[in-house]
């Protein structure tokens, strides 16, 4: 029992166990559970401390469990998982501190934190899993898990949306079981190994492995939200905002483009899979995708569905960067993992924070947010800059290396005009919120009608947690190049995978 | 030490003989023969897994004249399921049956049908397990008719009628095998039989008494009145345990007697009659509208599954592949046996709190019983067969075996039911969750809920995580790695 073998499992137990001890406490115990969940939240934020030095020094952390013959759980970092490790340990963290000043005072907090704390560990396993098994065991269980937070509110609207939730989720997790059994009774234990595992295999039939991969993407890309199978996304509005954030941001989508990565790069590798020809497959739908979420986001006037479909439009430039091949992309892809996870953790908060102080749901009623919650809406509106792809904020890194990739693979050309397609769309869809937020007239009373007495705009762990987020979206353009930041760890993984 | 395979058939039956002179200490002398029972078939999974195979002479006499008892890995897994789930559903009964009466008239019953099923997964001969197999059916339709309602005793008496015609049909065959090849013990068969048309009249006979015994699509009529009007407790020994004996023998006729004498055709019948099962099972599941016979319709599916693997496993050559799904086989019928007996235990806390089991109608219940709500979500998640269950696992190892096996078919079936399983349970737990007034007050219920919620932990997590002890126990020889830390 060293720490090489041990500590990804101790980062799992980190959520679980408090997750776990959560759900039998009694609802008023309210220290009690706060200060469990912040404990597993920083002992996790320095298991993974540790794990970034590590894996950066090339350590190997693997636990290995034999759940039945040839049929291992293995946790195991690498660079990428790394990656998503800590954009889930950090805003985990960050969400937590939210989620405890907004359900302040409301019912079932227990279960809420108990199945919030779930909902990370199953994240948290997605990033670790080391072979496509172990990726299909939490990703179902990531299903389960954010059932129960969708329909937390119990109206009926709240149980219909994580019914549909539900119905899509199941049916893509089927898909993806049952392209991972097939491939799997062609190409053995399908370990996560860097350039990929099928290149090699020269016996396999090319057609069999593109219908495999077809099965694959189309059961994550329910989770990623690509188009036709987004419709879930909108509908799963109706969580509370700390969900609706970590949905968004970590959570459920992040674990849809995080699989496709892994499948394209560690199962088939990125070679290969140009070689069979689905990555143009997956490209055109991420671009599709791309344009039709930011289109759609154009006519919303509820804010958070505007967000929702621009998390539609945003998650898919991971999928582009993934289906063009070559380093720069790489990146490009990577960095956005953490990137927009970032920003549209800052852009709920604020949706969120809105609809709390001000009873403001629709963008049409934000006029003049700025001049009354100035804190939020300039979180706010870094996010949204940040969508848009306005430097120095980090969504410009994003898609700068895109653009990059895109031009150096020369095949991929076409990629450039769907950028600023989408670019320019975002700016349509956010700068009139932001234009009305901080230049309209503010209304003589609020939708939400209760005047607010206090030194703050708002509760302190509503208003705290958006700002930090936002510095970081900040931090992360503006010290792209500095050691540790996301880009040269996306740089590091673009390294191992295509072994420069 | 091979006298221990006797115990877990002699406790029980002690224990009912106790509790029938002596009624008002009903409850110690049946909860201690199911701890005793429990203790004993624990030592007896621990012996299989050190030698294989258990061996008693009851009397000394040799095999073929006197009782055989015989114990391998698959009936040692089963007599472990079948003593735990029986122990918590006799834990739960105490409570279910308010008075006292009801609790003398049920334990002596209760035991005997152990006693009968004990004896029936621990014979090597064919005429014992056809007097088991009798005994089973009869107790088992007393208990049914326990509850006393009219549509309790209805069903209770077409439960009888369809037993005794499968175990007519059962008997008919063993009449035959006696008389061709002279022997029935069944280790001994398997050394004679021939491919021939006698044989195969007989194993038709006895294949199709224990279909209708088990329930399978298109004789699986009996079933859902049967068990959704049984008293909790009972239901979910009914179809985690009775349904599973008639299943049980299937495998041994098929797999250790006769395979000799199969073909593939024939299994390709029993996975087409199992897959038809498991559509329309979970079909009507979704579509019923009370959670006991959500439950009973359930078993219909979950028992194609089982079906589903026969054919599989005649495809795959005899060697590591096959014992890898004869593993998941064993596997998946522990866990639909866990998982059922809490789902039961579980409808039967609803029911009594709120004095029905309309689904449409349990809104509230996430508050009121958040214990019980998340049986039935640990519960359900292994009737889906999400991991972390041992259904998942099952699932997965028959997946690949059959398309190992180009048994293509099977792939959507499994897709189809899983995905109507997610939308039977979830349909529950919607309603559990959703607004309403909930099913009572809410207050710690232990002795209720714990039993439940001990067997959907054992479903779901236990069975998941240790799931490679099973295959270290089915299959012999076989010492799956155990954890690397």
């Amino acid at each position: 029992m060293s720490l090489s073998n041990s500590l990804p499992l101790l980062i799992l137990l980190s959520s679980l166990l408090p997750g776990l001890a959560i759900f039998l406490l009694r609802e008023e115990s309210f220290r009690l559970r706060t200060a469990l969940n912040l404990f597993g939240a920083s002992v996790k934020l320095i298991l993974v401390g540790v794990m970034i030095w590590g894996v950066f020094h090339e350590q190997v952390y693997e636990t290995r469990w034999t759940l039945a013959p040839g049929l291992d759980l293995v946790l195991h970092a690498d660079a990428l998982s790394v990656l998503f490790v800590s954009l889930s340990t950090l805003l985990w963290l960050v969400t937590t501190v939210y989620a405890i000043g907004y359900l302040e005072d409301s019912p079932h907090r227990s279960r809420f934190f108990g199945f919030f704390s779930l909902c990370v560990t199953a994240t948290v396993g997605l990033a670790l899993a080391g072979n496509l098994f172990t990726f299909v065991v939490f990703y179902e269980f990531l299903t389960l898990a954010t059932y129960p937070l969708v329909a937390h509110k119990g109206t009926p609207e709240a149980i219909r949306g994580a019914r549909i939730y539900l119905a899509y989720t199941l049916a893509g997790g089927m898909a993806l079981l049952i392209g991972a059994v097939w491939l799997r009774t062609l190409a053995g234990p399908l370990d996560f190994v860097q350039g990929g595992i099928l290149g090699g295999m020269d016996h396999l039939d090319p057609w069999t492995l593109r219908w495999i991969f077809l099965l694959l993407i189309v059961g994550l890309g329910v989770k990623a939200a690509l188009v036709p199978l987004h419709g879930w996304l909108p509908q799963a509005m109706v969580a509370p905002a700390p969900v609706s954030a970590l949905l968004h941001a970590v959570a459920v989508v992040k674990a849809g483009a995080f699989g496709i990565v892994r499948v394209v790069y560690d199962v088939y590798g990125v070679e290969f899979a140009a070689s069979l020809g689905v990555l143009a497959l997956l490209g055109a739908a991420a671009a599709v995708t791309i344009i039709y979420g930011s289109v759609k986001a154009l006519s919303q006037d509820n804010l958070k569905k505007r967000l929702a479909y621009s998390t539609v439009s945003q998650v898919s430039y991971i999928a582009l960067g993934t289906a063009i091949l070559g380093p720069l992309a790489t990146v490009g892809g990577m960095v956005h993992l953490v990137h927009q996870g970032v920003m549209k953790i800052t852009l709920f908060f604020a949706a969120g924070n809105y609809a709390e102080a001000l009873g403001v749901h629709r963008v049409s009623e934000m006029d003049g947010v700025g001049r009354r919650m100035p804190g939020t809406t300039l979180a706010f509106t870094i996010g949204a800059l940040g969508m848009i792809g306005i430097p120095p904020v980090a969504g410009f890194v994003s898609k700068w290396y895109l653009g990059l990739g895109a031009a150096e693979s020369g095949a991929a050309l076409w990629v450039l005009p769907v950028l600023v397609g989408s670019s320019l769309l975002n700016a349509a869809y956010f700068l009139p919120i932001l234009y009305r937020a901080w230049f309209g007239q503010p209304p003589a009373k609020w939708p939400g009608g209760h005047t607010h007495a206090g030194r703050w705009e708002i509760n302190q762990a509503l208003l705290w947690p958006p700002l930090l987020t936002a510095g970081l979206a900040l931090a992360a353009g503006l010290f792209a190049a500095a050691p540790y930041s996301p880009l040269e760890w996306a740089r590091l993984i673009a390294e191992r995978e295509y072994s420069l | 030490m091979n006298n221990l395979l006797a115990l877990p058939v002699v406790l029980p039956l002690l224990g009912s003989l106790l509790a029938l002179v002596w009624p008002r200490r009903a409850d110690w002398a049946g909860l201690g023969a199911s701890v005793a029972a429990f203790v004993a078939a624990g030592h007896i999974g621990a012996e299989v897994m050190r030698n294989a195979t258990l061996e008693l002479a009851v009397g000394g006499w040799a095999p073929g004249l006197g009782i055989a008892l015989r114990a391998d890995g698959l009936s040692a897994s089963l007599l472990l399921m079948s003593t735990l789930v029986a122990l918590a559903a006799g834990l739960y009964a105490t409570t279910y049956f308010a008075e006292a009466q009801k609790r003398a008239d049920f334990w002596p019953l209760w035991l005997l049908m152990i006693t009968a099923l004990h004896a029936l997964l621990l014979s090597g001969d064919l005429f014992n397990i056809y007097v088991t197999l009798e005994l089973l059916g009869l107790a088992a339709v007393a208990l049914a008719a326990l509850g006393g309602s009219r549509a309790a005793l209805q069903a209770a008496v077409r439960y009888l009628t369809v037993g005794l015609l499968g175990s007519l049909a059962f008997l008919t065959g063993v009449g035959l095998i006696y008389a061709g090849y002279g022997t029935l013990d069944m280790v001994m068969l398997a050394g004679r039989v021939d491919a021939e048309p006698a044989t195969w009249v007989a194993l038709a006979l006895m294949t199709a008494g224990l279909l209708i015994k088990s329930a399978l699509f298109p004789m699986h009529f009996w079933l859902p009145s049967a068990h959704a009007n049984a008293p909790a407790p009972v239901s979910a020994a009914l179809s985690a345990l009775v349904v599973k004996a008639a299943f049980y023998l299937v495998l041994r006729l098929w797999l250790d007697v006769f395979d000799v004498a199969l073909s593939q055709a024939s299994a390709g019948l029993l996975g087409l009659l199992g897959a038809s099962a498991v559509i329309w099972g979970s079909w009507q599941a979704y579509r019923a509208e009370r959670l006991k016979l959500l439950a009973a319709y359930s078993t219909v599916a979950q028992i194609g599954y089982l079906f589903l693997f026969i054919p599989v496993l005649l495809a795959t050559e005899p060697g590591e592949a096959r014992d890898l799904l004869f593993g998941a086989l064993v596997l998946f019928a522990l866990t639909h046996g866990f998982s059922k007996s809490a789902f039961f235990l579980g409808a039967g806390v609803i029911l009594h709190r709120a004095g029905h089991d309309r689904i449409a109608e349990l809104g509230g219940t996430s508050r009121a019983l958040p214990v019980t709500t998340f049986v039935l979500a640990l519960a359900g998640i292994a009737l889906i067969g999400l991991p972390p269950s041992g259904t998942f696992l099952a699932k997965w190892q028959l997946m690949t075996s059959a398309i190992a096996a180009g048994q293509w078919l099977w792939i959507p079936v499994i897709a189809i039911g899983t995905l109507l399983a997610g939308a039977y349970v979830f349909r529950v737990l919607g309603h559990a969750f959703g607004p309403g007034e909930g099913v009572g007050p809410s207050l710690a219920w232990a002795r209720a809920e714990l039993p439940a919620l001990l067997l959907a932990l054992v479903a779901t997590a236990v069975l998941g995580l240790g799931a490679a002890q099973v295959w270290t126990m089915v299959v012999p020889g076989s010492n799956a790695e155990g954890v690397s830390l």
